[in-house]
């Protein structure tokens, strides 16, 4: 096997998750290299080797100042019709999943994407995915060279090679196409510092569309109160402007694992998932038997949240008052 | 303005893997993905603003997903284009892809909206292969969407915050379900959803070869359907007046609080 890493770089730092899967591809047997794509990120590449990568691919071009998926589908093109590599692993994030699609289609091959672990079985690649809400686990494959996976976020964590040499730099140019630069990123995000900090809450009640209207977040802080916990919002609320992006947990925002999560009107998608699936004792409200979200919670109660809610926070506060 | 939206037929509420198949069962009554409702509405705003235009569903799917699309010509959407062919069936990325880009070339509109994804297989890359294939320029996960001078810009939310990029037309964008509140069908747009053209087409009418479509096109296969690992037990209530002192009793029972 001989397998690419794309590894995703954000103001100078690579990003946790495609460090994690460049050591999870370190681990099977093989050869693994690693990939670099943007203006200053040749420094980047000593990282890249403590965690498995035995050559590093670099490309440095002003086009691909921002990150955008399009000029790097074509550097990528450039690269494995270059190198050739049976195998080609992203951990999944906004800007990387739509660079593996695009690729896929421009170089005919398969994508596999959710993956939450790989294997070799009999000398094959196989990839393990959750599917229909996380209800069934699906063993997939590829029938074609090269493989194409986006890894779930929050998979993999990254490890350190004991044994980790330096890394072979090797730069590459390629051309991009007219049509990859015509998207222009006019205003790029920036790691948010303010706002409350939920990673470090023992107690989380977080608040999703069921609400029903911004205003009905003051349900979520009051419980959170009570409890003497913090309030999250799934992206929805946050893209809707009901909460600030601070207080989002889920795959494009925070990842959290307090000792209570109380999931108040949030379906559950994977993507939010994803990021709170690793609490102690998860108890759901929501008036959707249906909710994916009961899948997972230590307790789900089929119920009005308007109803619910206020209720359990009269009985926390006279509890704690007693 | 012409604007195509990309709509999927899906299975209602849960769907099951055909254990002899490996795919997903979609012999239950179906229904248009919830997420390119939101696409649907996007569109038909973008095209009342602008005074002019058409509003194009393109699907790719069995013949009855027509049904299904009604949908969103009774909220008001000009016509249909359904994809259908036997041959199209197990398609996977790269063959849904080459399907469904040839079915907009043919269509050739001035912007493609995708939803943020399909509720059956979780997928939410297919647009950024349909871009390529089309050699348009892309955005992904709009959570805003506005239309200026020729030009559509985005905003939308990545592991960092929030972006905006702005793309030339033709473009292919796929929006977020906080995108908007799609509109309810009128009575009188459900009546008159029935008669709008609703067009069926097959891949030789697309150009697209048999081979290059459903397994035969496909680069991707599923070995094998097994439970995932438990995660507990898990236990659902329904509310009988009573879920809030019986949340606070689990909540002491596990000493949570």
């Amino acid at each position: 096997m001989k397998t690419l890493v794309f590894l995703e770089d954000h103001e100078g730092k690579l990003q946790k998750d495609s460090l994690g899967v460049l050591s999870k591809a370190a681990s099977l047997d093989g050869e693994v290299e690693a990939v670099l794509l943007g203006t200053e990120v040749a420094g980047l590449a000593g990282e890249a080797a403590r965690f498995g990568a035995a050559r590093v691919h670099v490309m440095e071009d002003v086009l691909l100042a921002k990150p955008l998926p399009q000029p790097r589908i074509d550097a990528l093109e450039t690269l494995v019709g270059e190198r050739g590599f049976d195998t080609i692993l992203f951990a999944a994030t906004v800007l990387s999943a739509d660079i593996a699609a695009g690729l896929a289609a421009r170089l005919d091959a398969g994508l596999n994407w959710d993956l939450t672990d790989f294997v070799v079985e009999d000398g094959k690649l196989v990839g393990k995915r959750p599917a229909l809400g996380d209800s069934v686990y699906v063993d997939v494959g590829w029938t074609s060279e090269p493989r194409l996976a986006l890894i779930r976020s929050g998979t993999f964590e990254p490890e350190a090679r004991a044994d980790a040499g330096d890394a072979e730099v090797e730069t590459f140019e390629s051309r991009l196409q007219d049509f990859s630069l015509a998207a222009e990123m006019v205003e790029q995000a920036h790691e948010e510092s303010e706002g409350p900090s939920i990673e470090d809450a023992d107690v989380i009640v977080a608040g999703g569309r069921g609400l029903g209207s911004p205003e009905n977040f003051a349900l979520v802080e009051e419980l959170a109160k009570a409890l003497g916990g913090a309030v999250a919002a799934t992206r929805a609320v946050v893209d809707a402007g009901w909460y600030p992006y601070a207080a989002q947990v889920g795959q494009t925002g925070k990842t959290v694992s307090p000792k209570l999560y109380i999931a108040c009107g949030i379906s559950g998608a994977i993507q939010h998932k994803v990021g709170m699936q690793s609490s102690g004792l998860i108890v759901a409200i929501n008036k959707d038997p249906n909710a994916p979200i009961f899948e997972y919670a230590d307790l789900g109660v089929v119920g009005d949240l308007h109803e619910v809610v206020p209720k359990l926070t009269e009985l926390v506060r006279q509890r704690k008052a007693a | 303005m012409k604007i195509a939206v990309c709509a999927k037929y899906v299975p209602e509420a849960t769907g099951r893997i055909d254990p002899q198949t490996k795919r997903l069962d979609r012999s239950s009554e179906g229904t248009l993905n919830p997420f390119d409702v939101h696409g649907v509405e996007e569109a038909l705003k973008l095209r009342d603003a602008a005074g002019e235009g058409e509003v194009v569903i393109v699907s790719v799917g069995p013949e009855r997903a027509l049904e299904a699309m009604r949908k969103a010509l009774a909220m008001g959407a000009d016509r249909v284009v359904l994809v259908s062919d036997d041959s199209a069936a197990g398609s996977d990325l790269v063959a849904t892809s080459r399907v469904l880009a040839a079915a907009l070339a043919r269509e050739d509109p001035d912007l493609v909206l995708f939803g943020q994804q399909a509720n059956d297989s979780d997928g939410a890359v297919l647009w950024a292969a349909v871009a390529d294939r089309l050699q348009q320029p892309l955005i992904s996960q709009v959570a805003e969407l506005t239309r200026e001078n020729g030009k559509v810009r985005g905003k939308r939310q990545t592991e960092y915050g929030y972006d905006v990029i702005e793309a030339p037309l033709p473009a292919v964008l796929a929006v977020s379900d906080a995108i908007n509140e799609p509109r309810y069908p009128s009575l009188k747009g459900i009546m008159g959803a029935k008669k709008k053209p609703q067009e069926t087409v097959s891949l030789s009418d697309l150009g697209v070869d048999a081979g290059e479509a459903g397994e035969a096109g496909s680069r991707t296969e599923v070995y094998e359907l097994g439970d995932p690992p438990a995660r507990g037990d898990t236990v659902k209530i329904e509310d009988d007046g009573t879920a809030a002192e019986k949340v606070l009793a689990f909540l002491q029972e596990k000493k949570a609080l």
